[in-house]
Formats: C-alpha cells, structure tokens, sequence
C-alpha cells in the first residue's frame, strides 16, 4: 500500500450536454488493494470507468497510468499500458468458445512480427505462449470445465467469468470491473467474491459493484457517487456510518 | 446451433469429401472430350476467376464483416494494370506482371482503405461504392484511360518460363485452377492465423477486442489491402482470358454480383465463395439461354436461396449431409 498508485484520475469531468455525468472525480488505484465505487443508478460510475478505460474522452480533467498521461487515448492503447476492463452489459465473443474467447484476448499481447512472412501463415492455436497465459486465465476463473463450450451456450454466471478470464490474459496491473456480480445468484456471487479476493495481490482494482455484501467483504476503500459527484470516500467503515451517504444511498437498503 | 457453426468456419468432413469431388471434377474436365468443349473450358475458366474474385471479397464480408460494395474496383485496376502494361508489339512476362498488377490493386485499396475502415455497417457500404464509382467514372470519362468502350489486351501474358503457353486453352485453364487452388488454400490458412482470429473477433465484436488492446484499424486496413490485391489476381486474369478491359468490370454491377456471390455460396470459409461463384453463373447462363429477362429470374433465385437456405449453398449441404449428426457431443 505504501507504492505508488498505478493509476491516477485527476478531476475528472465528462459533459453529456449540460449534464456533468461525471464532475471532477479523482481516483487513485494501488496494487494489492481493491478500492470500490457504489451510488445509485445513474450517478456515474460506469462513465467513470469509461472515462479510465478510454471508451470516453474526458471533458476536463487528467488520467495517468503508471507515469504516462493517458488523457484521451485510445481505449487499445491502454488497454496495452496493462489495463484490463470488465462490462457491466456482458461484453464478449458470444459465437467463440469460451477458450477461442481468452485465447483471443490473449493473443493481442504476443509480439508480432510482421516483417516475418513465416509468422503470417502459422496457426493462432501452435502459438504457445498465448495458450500458456488463456489456459491460466481459464483456469484462474474456474472455467476450465466450460473451456470447449460456446460462450452463447454458458449460463449467465459463467459468462461473467469469462469476462473476468478474458481480462485476466491480457496480464494487466489495473482492473476496472464493472459490476461484475450482476444478475448472479448467491452461490456464483459467492464464487466471484473469491475469484476477486485472489487475484487481488496482483492487481490494482476499481470495483463497481451494486452488491453491498460483497462491496463490504472486498473493498478496502470505498467512494460513494451521486449524480456525478463523490460525496464520501475512505475506509468502508468509514463511509458506511457517513450521514449523507446513508441519506443518499446505504438508508434505502440498510436502513 | 451456435453462430460459430453457422459460419462453417471449420469444413465438416462431408463437405470436405463434396469440394475434392468439385476440384477432381476441374482436374479431369479437360480430359473428357465434349462437342463444345472450347466454349465450356472457357466459362469454366471464367467462373474460376470469378471464384477468387468471390473469394477475396468474402476475406472482408464473411470473415471481416465489413461488406463491402465497392471491391470490383480492384478487380478491374489489375485488368487495366495488364492492358496498359502489355505492348502493341510484344507480351509481357507473367511472372512480373501479374505480382505487379496484385500489388497495384492492392496499394490503391490501401488508400482507399486508409479512408473507408473508418466507417461501419451501412457508411461503410456507401463510401466503399463512392469510391468504386469515382475510379470507375476515372476510366469512363477519360479517353486516355480508354474512355467507356475500354481497351484491348494486345498479347496474352507470356508465361513460357512456367512451361505454360496462355494461348492455349487448356493451358490457362489449368494455371487458373492452380491459382484457385492457391489463393484457396492460402487464404483457408490465414483465416486460423493469429490475424485470421483477430479479423473474426471484429466481424463478431469489435468493441470487445479494442479493449483487449488490439488496434481493429490497422487489422481492417491489412485485410482490404490484402482482399484487394487478390481481387487483383482475378482482374489480371479476366483482363488475360478475355483480351479486353472496359469500365464495367469496376462498375457497380460487378461488385454486387461477387457479393451475391458470396451470400449464395456461404459466407466465411472461402468455399462457400467458389461454390457461390459457380451456381452464380450458371444459373445466369441457363437463365439467359432461357429469357431476354434473365434478370428477373436471377433474382428470383437468389430469394429463392436465401429463404431456402439463409446460411448459403454450402450451409444447406452441411445440413442435408449431417442431420443425422445434430447430437454429437
């Protein structure tokens, strides 16, 4: 905890028209520590992390990524910097099987040699190395059962673990997961949470999560956003015993 | 069941079996002595120009997603390239030649693509076709260029150093086999290649795999460059059998006929595109012979396939070939 941040947002703001979706946010995110954003539907933390990932461009503000300055980059570009997203809408190769999927995500950090004619024509799945890191990354999800399977045909939990694997074989440092508990059921939550918990070490986590048993079991910091703005963040039980966060969002559950 | 399957991408067994009998029919064709074989030897050679001409199309449309309705642009600047290369009083050699008008094709499909993998879905389409027309009204509109009735190819291109006379019939019909041969299998193992995989990954979800980190602009710049260079080889090809080039060999119908091409076959495994190929223009053939309004009758046909089999010729042999099969493991 006592590095420096891998990634660094400061003020950032992003305008859709009058609407400020996100309103000068700062977030630090460090290794070995999971750092949580919750708030009400609509109060910005998908935004945000598109704006970390580079989907979006930020109105104002600035992002740096282990020391480059990523403002406005594009999203391939950090993505190669050692980011590594999950999306809140399940976001992968649906026609793949689930190993063509990691396998794929795996592959776009391979050096290619395109000078090399020899290397055009080889098949993607002799390239070793790429199966080495999607076999991990399978495995590390708890997908290996499901690796020969068409990712269409998996059930709703399963295809969020492979969102997860698919991150993970690109071998980021930073994770940005959006709500990657959505729509699971208790036993896949479960497992999910357990999933995070151990790869946690290796990683600087942002975690958007609507799911306040898993925020609290997770999270070491926790930012609470309304409307586009953080109005609490510290140590979650800090945050939990806030007023205003009560108010505005944890009283409606936890009351 | 699953889309991955719809594309065929890996030929089932069966179909492999009905494709060797498709490509031994070619090989011993020649062989068999018929009344007219001249006329067929050519429009067989024809359709198998149009088949890599399908082909490279299908290396944007079924692998890539990206349909393009502008690709007989390609086609049609190689045949020139050959036109323009030959002399009055000499050929030109094939072996220079034909590289030197595939890569003509190619850079200007590189230019144009530098432009036009920009844009997505229905923009794509458009401004492929505005590109397409404007080298089209080129050559339409400038008589230096041979203006609309287009010009001759003086000389068939020599390819004695291969052994091959060009002159003869058979001799180019069994060199564009070879080629058939050749761009089919090359192009069967780009498609598995680590830049095949990422080219379906954009077809499927182009999204997803930016944030992987792939860059999709360069992969969809590479793929028209290459698509456009092999649309190439068959536009020299045309432009040698037939010893004539003229604007609508780039114009709009040419390109709309590969894509229907491709629909017909099945998109995506390059088989499919030879098979759409052939049924094309043969079922064009029998509906000319039979009607001033063939037209009508062709596109009568080509709705016919796409309800009947929405997943292409080669989609519904899969299906009549492996019913029995739909369970296995």
């Amino acid at each position: 905890m006592n590095d420096a941040p891998l990634l660094v947002a400061d003020k950032l703001t992003k305008r859709f028209g009058g609407l400020a979706a996100v309103h000068e946010v700062s977030v630090k995110l460090y290794r070995d520590h999971i750092h949580a954003v919750i708030g009400p539907n609509g109060a910005g933390k998908s935004t945000l992390t598109n704006l970390l990932s580079g989907d979006l461009p930020p109105t104002s503000g600035t992002i740096r990524f282990g020391g480059v300055e990523t403002t406005g980059h594009t999203p391939e570009s950090i993505s190669r910097l050692g980011l590594g997203r999950s999306y809140q809408k399940t976001n992968i190769f649906l026609p793949f099987t689930v190993w063509d999927n990691v396998r794929l995500a795996a592959q776009s950090r391979e050096r290619h040699a395109p000078w090399n004619p020899l290397r055009w024509l080889q098949a993607a799945d002799k390239l070793q190395a790429v199966n080495g890191r999607c076999e991990r990354a399978i495995e590390l999800a708890g997908l290996t059962h499901r690796a020969r399977h068409v990712a269409a045909t998996i059930s709703h939990g399963e295809q969020r673990q492979l969102e997860i694997a698919m991150t993970l074989a690109t071998e980021p440092t930073v994770l940005l997961l959006d709500e990657p508990l959505a729509g699971m059921g208790q036993a896949e939550a479960e497992r999910m949470v357990e999933l995070l918990l151990k790869i946690k070490k290796d990683h600087a986590m942002m975690l958007v999560e609507h799911d306040m048993d898993a925020v609290f079991a997770l999270a070491d910091q926790l930012t609470v956003m309304v409307n586009g703005q953080v109005i609490a963040s510290g140590a979650p039980t800090d945050v939990r015993a806030d007023p205003q966060v009560q108010a505005a969002y944890l009283g409606d559950e936890h009351g | 069941m699953s889309a991955a399957k719809a594309q065929l991408e890996t030929l089932p067994r069966s179909v492999q079996v009905v494709l060797m009998a498709g490509a031994l029919a070619l090989a011993v064709f020649p062989l068999v002595p018929t009344q007219s074989s001249d006329f067929y030897l050519q429009m067989l050679t024809q359709m198998m120009i149009l088949a890599i001409f399908a082909m490279s199309l299908d290396l944007l449309q079924g692998v890539t997603g990206l349909v393009s309705l502008g690709h007989a642009a390609y086609f049609g600047l190689a045949g020139y390239a050959l036109a323009f290369l030959t002399p009055a009083d000499t050929p030109i050699a094939l072996w220079w030649s034909l590289p030197l008008a595939a890569a003509g094709a190619g850079l200007a499909a590189l230019v144009i693509g530098f432009f036009v993998v920009r844009t997505h879905g229905i923009y794509f389409i458009m401004v492929t076709m505005a590109f397409a027309q404007m080298v089209f009204y080129l050559f339409f509109d400038n008589r230096a260029l041979g203006g609309s009735d287009g010009i001759y190819v003086n000389f068939r291109p020599d390819a004695t150093a291969l052994g091959i006379d060009l002159d003869n019939k058979t001799h180019f019909y069994y060199f564009t086999l070879f080629v058939l041969v050749g761009v089919y299998l090359f192009l069967r193992r780009v498609l598995f290649s680590p830049f095949g995989r990422v080219l379906a990954g954009i077809r499927v979800n182009e999204h997803r795999l930016r944030a992987v980190g792939y860059s999709s602009f360069g992969y969809k710049l590479a793929a028209f460059t290459l698509a456009g260079s092999l649309a190439g080889v068959a536009g020299y090809l045309w432009a040698a059998q037939t010893g004539f080039v003229n604007p609508e060999l780039m114009g709009f119908h040419m390109s709309a006929h590969a894509i229907m091409m491709v629909i017909l076959g099945g998109m995506g495994n390059f088989a499919g595109a030879i098979v759409g190929a052939f049924t094309f223009e043969y079922v064009l053939h029998l509906a000319k012979d039979l009607t001033k309004h063939w037209q009508l009758l062709m596109g009568g046909f080509i709705v016919l396939v796409v309800i009947v089999a929405p997943r292409g010729l080669l989609g519904l042999a899969d299906k009549v070939l492996n019913r029995n099969q739909e369970s296995d493991p």
